[in-house]
């Protein structure tokens, strides 16, 4: 070896005569912004783990859905135009929360604000009737404890509507960062996360409204 | 009374009956650890190193720092579970006729269940997470992993986990409903005290952390490879490690949902598991098992991995098969989902339900089968270099194939409702996991060791561990083969037929050659570390064929000062036979995250939550939790989060690093 060190050029054999030798080496700067689409995809990747413990209850909620032991049978307790309006409440806060993604898209922060604070209140309203509904069957004695079938249902609702709730305080938070920082690269990135986040408790919920609401009244 | 009253409100249950003070055992045990404990914190504070290991170490993002905790975590578990596993047998090989042992029941019970508790979740998953942190970014080019925050964050949610394990020695009691806490035994009105919560809390925050670290692993080696490094380029050891993390995210949620209702079921009142108001216990047997089955495919696909890697570096030539591997691996993944009944084929599903579990288990035993010949083939007129790692793979192929063989015995649904729940089962599992995972974990501890640290492990002290665990294994399970098939079930205290004690005697000789291998491994990190100049070796000990020996040993931070370009499947030996050389010139800045306290303290804070919850101390739980998620938020706040290695800076690291290595 005599003590000359190769350079980059050398390295990857461009300065040789050979013809079209081998790149071994990537000498411009690092251009791979390994952050934004490496977060959308691990955030998808999170969405669906969520989503498989929405499974794993659904399928517990389905196994123990007859298990009334003695205590109030669906049909006997649900009322479905409640559920109905609670429904229509998440489903425009989802058509809200799209309003909030094109503002932002437009680079109109007070507006991506603004459909945000929207979509909070409906969201807010919908935990609010759920609440409502709960309270009312507890009153009815139709508690967690009383049943399987009970476990399984206020464990399955209940869990969306934590979801739920942990959406609202997302939404408060970034509606601060949107107001100190504006529609930055980071922020643009978290609303995008924020917004497949509040669709997919959308897609759970009609979920869980079909296969325990409309079915439970029919059985 | 008022007294009491606000005894309870500070303190919860937490009372001077819940330290064991009449356990001579456990007082013994605490003191130990309370001197060791103590040596370690002063020699720490005497050597003023503190702020040392929490700017470079505790808050490090770096994939390779936290790779080596992992690794130090397991090490350090697997010395508690082993002790664990030396109690049982010593146990077992007295207590025969009217000689009681020295293990109550109620202790007995609880060493069982911690002993697999840890094993599975603090030993085996750290090591194995810890090898993959440490070597996968290395293999495929990258400065770092998808989200390195989130990665010390997942690290410190395994360390809480396990502090809560082990709190539980000293403050209270553990579960004692085996190493999945099974219902009955773990509903409330049969285990009303903290074990089982303690089992619950302690795995739920650990299981968030392994979670997350498998969306991390996954989402690096799908965005992150190297130019050129196409799907069917990517190293094996890097395929396993995506089939692996893909299956924990599968798996992972159904687990945390099942502990999630169990939680419900003691602390709420309601009835998932319970034996009445239409409560439903197989349900949770089926649930941790959807979780159980493929998590032992968690564990060994890497190891696979490590074993490709290794046996194609020590006999030089390209892996025999290389797609057939990554196909086997794929099927496997799949198939691991499909299977779970089979470790309850006695809950009496019927004969259709229990035959298509038999099959889908036994068609497991194809894919695998063909990774036996890959390797095989791979070795066929190789050069064989029959070093430590090389020696771990062949013990691996006698001992591992053993252990399938008894498993599609188990498959069989009329075999197995004889075999069910005897120490045939348990040899099973032990041959396929020690023979298995544990044999790969120490191939790839001593084939990436030089990568990590820049020097061998020591390799006369190498063999001694190797023979002791080898030797250690067969002398201890060979007999419970023996018992099993006789009809002895598991998870015993005490057995009255005294013809039968021979084999357990020897059973506990062997767990006694297995601590020399332990002890062994112990001394060769030591002797190693000591005899550092002796053994030192340059960037490519092994004549490596893989990106991670393209680097110096031990990599600089940025792992690669540029990156490489990949152009064959095994890229470093395709790089050294086409006469490549690493530039020295030309450096340009390098971008990378900033350390960060935020993983050390949101879990802590999940550990006291944890710890509360036990004793139930709300005040205490409610606290933990509004800081935490205050934290959490807050920490959102910060969005200066990365900065450049200025160019000069590599140049040096660069210059200091090619003297070191030639």
């Amino acid at each position: 070896m005599t003590s000359h060190s190769p350079t980059v050029e050398e390295a990857n054999g461009t300065a040789g005569a050979d013809a079209a030798p081998p790149l071994f080496y990537q000498t411009e700067a690092d251009h791979h912004d390994h952050s934004s689409g490496g977060t959308m995809l691990g955030f998808w990747i999170y969405l669906m783990s969520d989503a498989l413990i929405f499974a794993t209850l659904f399928a517990t909620y389905g196994v123990l859905s007859t298990s009334y032991a003695g205590g109030p049978a669906p049909s006997q307790i649900f009322d479905l135009s409640l559920v109905a309006l609670n429904t229509a409440m998440l489903l425009i806060s989802s058509i809200t929360c799209g309003m909030a993604m094109i503002a932002m898209e437009q680079g109109n922060v007070r507006g991506t604000q603004l459909w945000l604070a929207i979509t909070g209140l409906f969201g807010a309203a919908f935990i609010g009737i759920e609440l409502y509904e709960f309270a009312e069957l507890i009153h009815e004695g139709a508690t967690p404890m009383r049943s399987a079938f009970l476990s399984g249902f206020f464990t399955l609702v209940g869990t969306h509507g934590l979801h739920v709730f942990s959406g609202l305080i997302w939404i408060v938070v970034m509606v601060i960062q949107l107001g100190q920082r504006g529609l930055i690269i980071e922020n643009r990135r978290r609303l995008m996360c924020l917004s497949m986040f509040w669709h997919l408790l959308d897609v759970v919920w009609i979920g869980v409204f079909t296969f325990v609401y409309l079915l439970g009244v029919l059985r | 009374m008022f007294n009491e009253t606000v005894l309870k409100t500070i303190f919860g249950r937490l009372s001077f009956e819940s330290f064991p003070i009449h356990e001579p055992i456990l007082i013994a045990t605490f003191l130990g650890v309370v001197v060791i404990g103590l040596g370690i914190v002063g020699a720490i504070t005497k050597y003023k190193l503190w702020g040392y290991l929490w700017t470079e170490w505790f808050t490090s993002v770096d994939h390779k720092k936290i790779g080596i905790m992992y690794i130090i975590l397991g090490i350090i578990m697997l010395l508690r579970g082993f002790a664990d596993a030396i109690m049982m047998r010593a146990q077992q090989a007295v207590s025969f006729g009217a000689n009681e042992g020295y293990l109550n029941a109620h202790h007995y019970d609880q060493i069982f269940t911690a002993h697999g508790t840890i094993m599975i979740f603090f030993v085996a998953i750290p090591l194995v997470v810890g090898i993959i942190n440490y070597v996968m970014p290395l293999q495929i080019g990258a400065r770092d992993v998808a989200f390195p925050f989130l990665n010390n964050f997942s690290f410190w949610l395994t360390v809480a986990g396990a502090g809560l394990v082990m709190v539980s020695l000293f403050v209270g009691e553990f579960s004692r409903g085996g190493w999945l806490n099974y219902v009955p035994v773990a509903n409330l009105q049969n285990s009303p005290d903290t074990g089982p919560d303690y089992y619950l809390w302690a795995l739920q925050i650990a299981g968030i952390g392994t979670t997350l670290s498998g969306i991390n692993m996954v989402v690096t080696i799908i965005k992150m490879r190297a130019p050129g490094m196409t799907m069917m380029k990517l190293p094996v050891f890097c395929w396993t490690a995506l089939c692996s993390n893909v299956l924990v995210i599968a798996i992972f949620p159904v687990l945390t949902a099942a502990f999630a209702m169990l939680m419900l079921d003691r602390y709420v009142g309601t009835n998932f598991f319970t034996n009445d108001l239409g409560g439903n216990p197989m349900m949770y047997w089926n649930l941790v098992w959807i979780w159980g089955h493929p998590e032992v495919y968690v564990l060994i696909l890497p190891i696979f991995g490590i074993y490709s890697e290794v046996t194609s570096t020590f006999t030089g030539k390209r892996l025999f098969g290389y797609s057939s591997m990554v196909y086997a691996t794929v099927v496997i993944t799949i198939l691991s989902y499909l299977v779970w009944l089979h470790h309850f084929f006695t809950m009496g599903s019927g004969a259709s339900v229990n035959s298509f579990f038999g099959i889908a288990t036994m068609v497991i035993s194809i894919p695998t089968g063909a990774k036996i010949f890959n390797w095989l083939f791979t070795m066929y007129r190789g050069q064989i270099r029959f070093e430590l790692p090389m020696q771990w793979v062949v013990a691996f192929m006698l001992t591992f194939v053993v252990g399938g063989m008894t498993g599609v015995m188990l498959a069989i649904p009329p075999a197995d409702f004889v075999l069910h729940n005897s120490l045939f089962l348990v040899a099973h599992f032990h041959n396929v996991i020690i023979g298995g995972v544990v044999f790969g974990l120490f191939a790839g501890i001593d084939y990436w060791f030089p990568k990590a640290f820049g020097f061998k492990l020591d390799p006369f002290w190498g063999r001694i561990h190797f023979w002791g665990w080898v030797i250690g294994y067969w002398v201890a399970w060979t007999p419970m083969y023996v018992a099993g098939l006789m009809g002895v079930t598991r998870r015993l205290r005490h057995l009255d037929d005294a013809t039968l004690q021979p084999l357990f005697i020897i059973a506990a000789i062997g767990v006694a050659i297995i601590a020399i291998g332990i002890a062994a491994f112990v001394i060769q990190i030591v002797v190693s570390i000591i005899n550092r100049d002796k053994l030192r070796v340059g960037d490519d000990p092994w004549n490596g064929r893989t990106l991670e020996w393209a680097t110096s040993s031990p990599p600089p931070a940025y792992n690669f000062a540029f990156t490489p370009v990949v152009h064959d499947l095994d890229a470093w030996h395709d790089m050294k036979e086409r006469g490549h050389q690493r530039p020295t010139g030309g450096y340009m800045p390098i971008h990378m995250p900033r350390n960060t306290g935020a993983g050390v303290i949101l879990s802590g804070l999940a550990a006291v939550l944890g710890f509360a919850m036990v004793w139930y101390i709300w005040w205490l739980a409610a606290v933990s939790f509004v800081a935490m998620i205050g934290y959490g938020i807050a920490h959102t706040f910060n969005y200066n989060r990365d900065y450049h290695i200025s160019a000069e800076e590599v140049a040096e690291t660069e210059r200091k690093n090619a003297l070191a290595g030639a």
